[in-house]
């Protein structure tokens, strides 16, 4: 049983690694664009959804992915380091920006958690809009420097842009999992099904939320970095409410439950996106319906939808034989209101 | 000593008094009785002691030391550790997962190893299992460790809340009903082996319900009433003493 599972994810994996290193030779440079940008909402749903399973849903993460976005922005720019130093400065930049929203978030739950993080992470983003310096207000940064290249490889071209995405979205994606499979992913899961009992225990919670809220932010603002470089300019519009908003319909509709789930709906959402491109300006109702459709239909997202079909079927099966006895059409409602 | 002493301990909801300047003291390796009609403040007085509520005023004093208003990891670091009724398991975990949880104190890992999955942490890992798998044994729940704790029967259920209490070594055991909804047969059991683990050494406070089995496990039973301490004494003296006779048949 175990290891057919192991073999399958493995299978999946190779024939994942073989479509994204073939793709980019297939499709326009806009596509390859397009799916750099995936990679980039990949690590943010994937570092979303590790907040989740302690039971908290921040809306600072996009500020926080700005604040990796900016640093970088600042550093490649204004300081002139390469790339490479700049993303992992950047990303702990947003870590300690992450650490110091955590010390008044961590003490707040539920719907309280909710609004404090989105009180948070405006602060922040009017910061960047108040002061001029270094962040440019309004406009924002232009100008922002590519990664250069390492030998003939240039990374200002989006094919290898897009491999240096893929390859980051892979690394991050690898340490996030482990956290998930780790003992701290264990206690963070306990702490969301039995707050009072995990304390009971001796786990200190605020430590706890603490941490997962700074993991959160680092792997936040790597996609600001990887974001803000293939970017010609970035301004504080594009890390506030609506796109937060995207963030959180991408991560119901996949569903927070595995850690596949989030990364199957903002690629899921990504497609439809680019399947309805001439109804562009529909798109946020579009999303808004996809989101009450999701809570009321599917409340574990897509990826409950297996598991619902499988029932369905055998429901069905049950209901065949069922008729024979009585085809009362009450029997059938109430059935399917199960 | 008193290994655990409370003073005047009051704990007032608005105008409601929920504990009622309080005085109790319970000595090292006692086994000891907290009853009181429903509504009567004994819940309260647990969430006090453990840190999960801040007494009003009065004092919590564990081992000579005033630890009031101390948080619950705090507390239970120190050696106290409680079971909660019905919220007291990890209902989408294995019993085995459970217990393994409730190490969480003595792992003895710091972040980063338990991060990095060295060989190390393997082993530790392993040990702690074996730790927990004894723990399940001396519950008499080994044979379920590998089930859904949530789909275990209620008894397995409390037992396994018990078993989580004790992963985590304390010297004090603070029990809040657990012989509730069993059957005569099971708290017989269970009763046993909360006297069993009085023999090892760890005190007990057990707020129960079930007056039968508080009667035959506890040497001293304190009864409150309206958050005031009403009676103390051997389960005889409590049982003729006529305010406590008063307080219960009040009740029905």
């Amino acid at each position: 049983m175990r290891n057919s599972k192991t073999l399958t994810t493995t299978l999946v994996l190779v024939v994942l690694a073989v479509v994204g290193a073939v793709l980019p030779f297939l499709l326009s440079h806009y596509y390859v664009d397009l799916l750099t940008m995936l990679f980039v909402n990949i690590i943010l749903v994937s570092s979303f959804r590790l907040i989740t399973i302690i039971g908290d849903w921040s809306l600072a993460h996009l500020p926080l992915m700005g604040a990796g976005a900016y640093a970088s922005a600042l550093i490649t720019g204004t300081l002139g380091w390469p790339f490479w130093p700049s993303l992992l400065l950047s990303a702990i930049i947003a870590g300690v920006i992450a650490l110091l929203m955590s010390v008044p978030l961590s003490r707040t739950t539920g719907f309280s958690f909710f609004i404090a993080s989105y009180a948070a992470g405006e602060a922040m983003r009017l910061c960047w809009t108040r002061f001029r310096q270094p962040f440019g207000g309004h406009t924002g940064l232009a100008n922002i420097p590519d990664p250069g290249s390492i030998g003939a490889v240039d990374f200002s071209r989006p094919i290898p842009y897009y491999f240096l995405a893929l390859l980051i979205t892979a690394v991050c994606l690898w340490l996030m999992y482990r956290v998930c499979r780790s003992r701290i992913g264990a206690t963070f899961h306990a702490i969301h099904s039995q707050k009072s009992l995990a304390r009971a225990l001796g786990i200190n919670v605020v430590k706890y939320k603490m941490l997962v809220f700074v993991i959160g932010g680092f792997f936040a603002g790597v996609a600001g970095v990887i974001l803000v470089h293939r970017m010609w300019a970035i301004s504080p519009n594009q890390f506030g409410f609506t796109p937060t908003l995207y963030l959180l319909v991408w991560v119901v509709f996949g569903g927070t439950g595995t850690f596949a789930g989030p990364i199957i709906g903002v690629s899921v959402l990504t497609l439809i996106d680019q399947l309805l491109d001439p109804l562009a300006e529909w798109l946020p109702m579009f999303y808004g319906a996809i989101l009450i459709l999701t809570l009321l239909f599917l409340p574990e997202g897509l990826e409950g939808v297996p598991k619902r079909l499988q029932s369905w079927y055998r429901r069905r099966q049950d209901g065949g034989k069922a008729s024979e006895d009585s085809t009362t059409p009450e029997n059938v409602t109430t059935e399917e209101q199960d | 000593m008193a290994i655990l002493e409370l003073q005047g301990l009051r704990k007032q909801f608005g105008e409601l008094v929920a504990v009622d300047d309080l005085d109790m003291s319970i000595e090292e390796g006692e086994i000891r009785g907290l009853i009181g009609p429903n509504g009567s403040g004994k819940t309260t007085v647990f969430n006090c002691i453990t840190g999960f509520l801040h007494p009003t005023r009065g004092k919590v004093i564990w081992q000579g030391e005033d630890i009031t208003g101390q948080p619950p990891h705090m507390v239970a670091s120190r050696g106290m550790a409680r079971t909660f009724q019905l919220t007291n398991l990890f209902r989408d975990m294995t019993a085995l997962q459970n217990v393994v949880m409730a190490c969480h104190l003595h792992t003895g890992m710091g972040l980063v190893k338990q991060y990095l999955m060295t060989r190390g942490t393997k082993r530790r890992d392993r040990e702690i299992e074996e730790k927990s798998v004894a723990i399940l044994e001396a519950m008499g729940i080994a044979h379920v460790k590998d089930e859904i704790s949530g789909s275990l029967p209620h008894g397995h259920q409390e037992a396994l809340g018990v078993a989580m209490a004790l992963a985590t070594e304390p010297k004090m055991l603070l029990l809040d009903e657990p012989v509730t909804g069993m059957n005569p047969s099971e708290t017989k059991d269970m009763m046993e082996r909360i006297k069993h683990l009085r023999d090892t050494g760890i005190t007990i406070l057990l707020v129960e319900h079930d007056m039968k089995a508080v009667m035959s496990t506890c040497e001293e039973i304190t009864v409150i009433n309206f958050g005031r301490k009403i009676c103390q004494g051997s389960p005889d003296h409590v049982c003729s003493h006529q305010e406590v006779i008063e307080a219960y048949l009040g009740r029905s």
